[in-house]
């Protein structure tokens, strides 16, 4: 081993790579800072990380492959997975990716995630982040994966988010584990068989020799391929061969969440276990500053009243009486300074901002304006604060006896949680255990960056002598969110006389920059999109496809107005600003054609068109629609087509698509958070309404074009078109553009 | 107060405040927990069961109301031999859940849909399916009670 020139990063286990308050671009950037601190001369063995995987995962007669692999001596094939399948069927993909390589038999394959501990901390992820980063993927190649895997450590990265499960874990290390146990047993069999290795083929978990019609079970090779180094860089199969992946095969977790035998953190019980609920500061920032415990006390079955620097809990016997208790008080809050904050004045200074013009990190702005003209067409865009509303409300069961802690539940990086509870607790980490479960739903809200629960229940177990379930009501979560920015834009265009965007310039204020997140797709002369910051208290979250889906509607529905200012149809108009030959013009082409664009439509109802890239997708969506009798709209239908590079399962990708399309117009018609007097306004799913299935659209036409550019993400890339789709279809049918999001104006500011 | 109730087919006696929602009960007491909390105030339909066959969202029922009723929950639906209700292998077959949390309460809506209609037509389909589904499952499960009531598969066209 080289000497360490950074001896700081040799500490896997000290304080988590993020701190409170860290932002989501902080934590990406972060993880290439800790890339460029040690780039060169470090070669790390990573054998602590192996054994403790071993130890961790393996029985008599289980044998461990890299980590991420067991094979059993009965032929079981377990897969240990970094990612929490929060529904997108990342899981079974990843199986997928491995067992293909692998040539496992798919029926004795099963696949469980992985320990919340640094030994399983994602490499895969910490060479996609890189890659992708620095934009230049050829980087990463000669670092030795040991030195991955260390960095991943070193971040507690074992995050799911950014559509990264299948392109960056399966592609970057469950593929490559797969294909280097499948040599290392193909080598065992040969010794034994007395064959060269050239003549042995594999297949559903067995090597085979032809010739002879021997064949040895992977089971009975295992123990000694396990002793054997894996190739670091296995030769992969060539797509052709696929029998695995590219299959719609059904998904793993299904057959108990449709008997009610599925676990999620709600579920969870030990005996002795008291459940709390939980009220925090109404106004985000501020104190608890005066609590009478008496009523909730007389309430029956509750136990205990806590309070905390924010909050204030429950302790009681079930849920019920904890939320009565809590209910019965009358805490009192400061407002931490930020009664001042309302949508209104939030709006209010993003327009003061942009109308200054000193956007952060400025280039090109004196080309930009030049080129505008006198006279540019100009539109102001707005949309408001967004709700996860994942359907499973936060709950995560937390114990603590004899110095150890072990916390159950579900959250997007279980490692990451481990490590707030051990910064919280003070316990070292060897005494902290989280146990990932199942989870509800998520879509960006169980993130590191705002796990608030978890400070909150190991603040109370370390206090309790039993068991506690932390459960958040329904009101707690609506109103404590970590919400997509509310957000505006002031978007510029100028046509040149050949028909052609000559200028383009978008100015959009919110909480943080959203360029690592939205990719600008056309080919314009001049075109510029400038930040503008500015803080409320609010928490600035990541809401499924993040800055994507306002920066696409913004995008997509001034197009739209430019397309129309030049007599152009909308989708010849984007065409002239798409390189021929490119993806983005196959996407285009596609949906036009599979969705009947130009031809014509019954009265009284008309077609949008919106084309986004996100997470390295490229989705358009055509949606049809028409306007109810209470003047809502009704889609119709949806046309999809989808360049993601390639597909792993087009079931299991189509039914994210559908998802992801059903949230995006979700969020358009009816969804919005807003603030008055610092406070969250809406309490609940009555006031936050959600999309039904009356509404959803009752067809959906999906194609993907396996194109064969690097993987994209699935999972978010559906919804940032689905918005602008639909108010474009609006505006071809009322003539009414639409600039302000939510569509139904009950739900309006 | 102890209350007696019919829970899935079992005679079952609980120790529990008269205003407990039903969900609690079954949750906490009676230790099913396919049943799920999502909102507690019936706008989600997660917790929904059959009290007496009728649908019914568990979060706002208080125990005192079903004493001496017949509960069924998604734990109910299997026959006793461990076949799936038909409902429930429709949802496998079309691969309806995504996080799965909402599905217990969708199949139960489903199940009491089809009790009633037979085979509903897509209009009754939109009327009764109100429970909330985040991920947007929603025309999996109109294809999964279309295929469970022998209709033909429309909608949804899937990519493969």
């Amino acid at each position: 081993m080289a000497d360490n020139p950074n001896p700081a990063m040799e500490d896997t286990t000290a304080a988590p790579a993020k701190k409170k308050g860290v932002k989501r671009r902080a934590f990406l950037i972060g993880g290439v800072a800790v890339v460029g601190a040690g780039l060169f001369g470090i070669k790390l063995a990573d054998s602590n990380a192996a054994k403790k995987a071993v130890e961790l995962t393996t029985g008599k007669g289980e044998y461990n492959f890299a980590t991420w692999l067991k094979i059993a001596e009965d032929d079981q094939i377990t897969i240990y997975s970094p990612h929490t399948d929060i529904g997108q069927g990342s899981n079974t993909g990843l199986a997928q990716m491995l067992a293909e390589e692998l040539d496992a038999a798919w029926d004795k394959v099963k696949l469980v995630s992985a320990p919340a501990e640094p030994a399983f901390a994602n490499t895969g992820l910490g060479r996609g982040f890189l890659a992708e980063m620095t934009g230049q993927p050829g980087i990463i190649e000669g670092i030795p994966q040991s030195f991955l895997s260390f960095i991943a450590r070193s971040m507690n990265l074992q995050i799911t988010g950014g559509s990264t499960a299948l392109r960056f874990t399966g592609q970057k290390t469950f593929q490559m584990v797969g294909a280097a146990t499948r040599a290392a047993l193909v080598e065992v069999a040969a010794k034994r068989l007395g064959v060269p290795a050239t003549e042995l083929a594999t297949a559903d978990s067995k090597v085979i020799h032809a010739k002879s019609g021997k064949s040895l079970r992977y089971g009975e090779l295992a123990a000694e391929a396990a002793t054997l180094s894996l190739d670091s860089n296995p030769k992969l199969k060539n797509p052709k061969d696929y029998k695995i992946m590219r299959q719609s095969m059904p998904r793993l977790d299904l057959p108990a969440k449709v008997d009610g035998s599925a676990q999620y953190g709600m579920d969870f019980k030990v005996p002795d276990m008291r459940v709390a609920t939980i009220m925090a500061a109404p106004v985000r920032g501020g104190k608890l500053t005066s609590l009478d415990p008496a009523p909730a006390m007389a309430v029956k079955g509750v136990e205990k009243v806590v309070k905390l620097d924010n909050a204030v809990a429950v302790i009681a016997k079930g849920y019920w009486p904890a939320l009565n208790g809590l209910r019965s008080l009358s805490p009192q809050f400061s407002d931490g300074g930020n009664a001042g904050f309302s949508t209104a004045s939030i709006f209010k200074a993003y327009d003061d901002l942009i109308a200054k013009g000193e956007p952060d990190g400025e280039a090109g702005e004196g080309e930009v304006q030049a080129a505008l003209g006198a006279n540019p067409i100009q539109a102001k865009y707005q949309v408001p604060f967004l709700h996860h509303a994942m359907m499973e409300p936060f709950a995560l069961t937390a114990h603590h006896k004899d110095g150890k802690l072990d916390i159950w539940g579900g959250m997007q990086d279980p490692l990451a949680t481990k490590m707030l509870a051990v910064e919280v607790s003070g316990l070292d980490a060897d005494n902290v255990t989280f146990h990932p479960m199942l989870i509800g739903g998520s879509f960006g809200r169980r993130l590191p960056m705002y796990m608030e629960i978890v400070e909150q229940v190991t603040q109370l177990a370390m206090q309790l002598p039993y068991p506690v379930k932390l459960i958040w009501s329904r009101e707690e979560e609506v109103q404590q969110g970590a919400y997509r920015p509310q957000s505006a834009a002031i978007l510029k265009g100028a046509i040149g006389k050949d028909g052609k965007i000559a200028a383009y310039l978008n100015d959009y204020a919110q909480t943080e920059s959203a360029e690592s997140e939205t990719t600008f797709i056309y080919d314009l002369p001049v075109v510029a999109r400038r930040h503008y910051e500015y803080a409320s208290n609010q928490q600035s979250g990541a809401w499924r496809s993040v800055n994507s889906t306002q920066q696409g509607f913004y995008n997509e529905s001034f197009m739209d107005e430019l397309a129309h200012a030049a007599k152009a149809d909308p989708v010849e108009f984007r065409r002239r600003h798409l390189k021929p030959g490119s993806r983005h013009l196959n996407v285009l082409d596609e949906v036009a054609k599979r969705s009947g664009w130009g031809t014509p439509t019954p009265e009284g109802v008309a077609r949008g068109v919106a084309i986004v890239e996100s997470f390295k997708t490229i989705v358009a969506h055509v949606i049809e629609a028409s306007i109810k009798e209470d003047g809502s709209p009704k889609v119709l239908k949806v046309t999809t087509v989808v360049d993601a590079g390639s597909i792993v399962n087009p079931d299991g990708a189509a039914a994210q698509i559908e998802g992801g399309t059903i949230m995006g117009l979700s969020s358009a018609i009816g969804e919005a958070i807003t603030l008055d007097k610092g406070a969250v306004q809406q309490s609940n799913l009555t006031d936050y309404p959600i999309l039904k299935l009356a509404d959803a659209p009752p067809v959906h036409d999906i194609h993907f074009i396996e194109s064969g550019a690097p993987m994209g993400g699935i999972g978010e890339p559906g919804v940032p078109p689905a918005a602008p789709a639909l108010a474009n279809a609006l505006f071809a049918l009322t003539g009414k553009r639409i600039r302000s999001l939510p569509l139904l104006t009950q739900a309006k500011v | 107060m102890a209350i007696d109730l019919n829970v899935n087919g079992k005679a079952v006696s609980v120790e529990a405040e008269p205003d407990t929602p039903l969900l609690w009960v079954l949750r906490e007491d009676v230790g099913l927990t396919g049943t799920k909390f999502g909102c507690g105030v019936a706008a989600c339909g997660a917790c929904s069961v059959h009290v007496d066959g009728q649908i019914t969202r568990s979060c706002s029922i208080a125990i005192a109301d079903v004493a001496g009723k017949n509960v069924t929950t998604i734990e109910g639906l299997k026959s006793a031999d461990g076949t799936l209700h038909k409902v429930q292998q429709a949802w496998i077959d079309a691969q309806v859940p995504q996080c799965g949390y909402c599905q217990s309460g969708q199949i139960m809506a489903a199940v009491a849909l089809i009790q009633q209609t037979g085979r509903p037509t897509d209009a009754q389909i939109d009327e009764a399916m109100t429970n909330i589904c985040r991920c947007g499952t929603y025309p999996r499960i109109r294809k999964a009670i279309r295929a469970a009531t022998g209709q033909a598969a429309a909608a949804v066209k899937g990519a493969a």
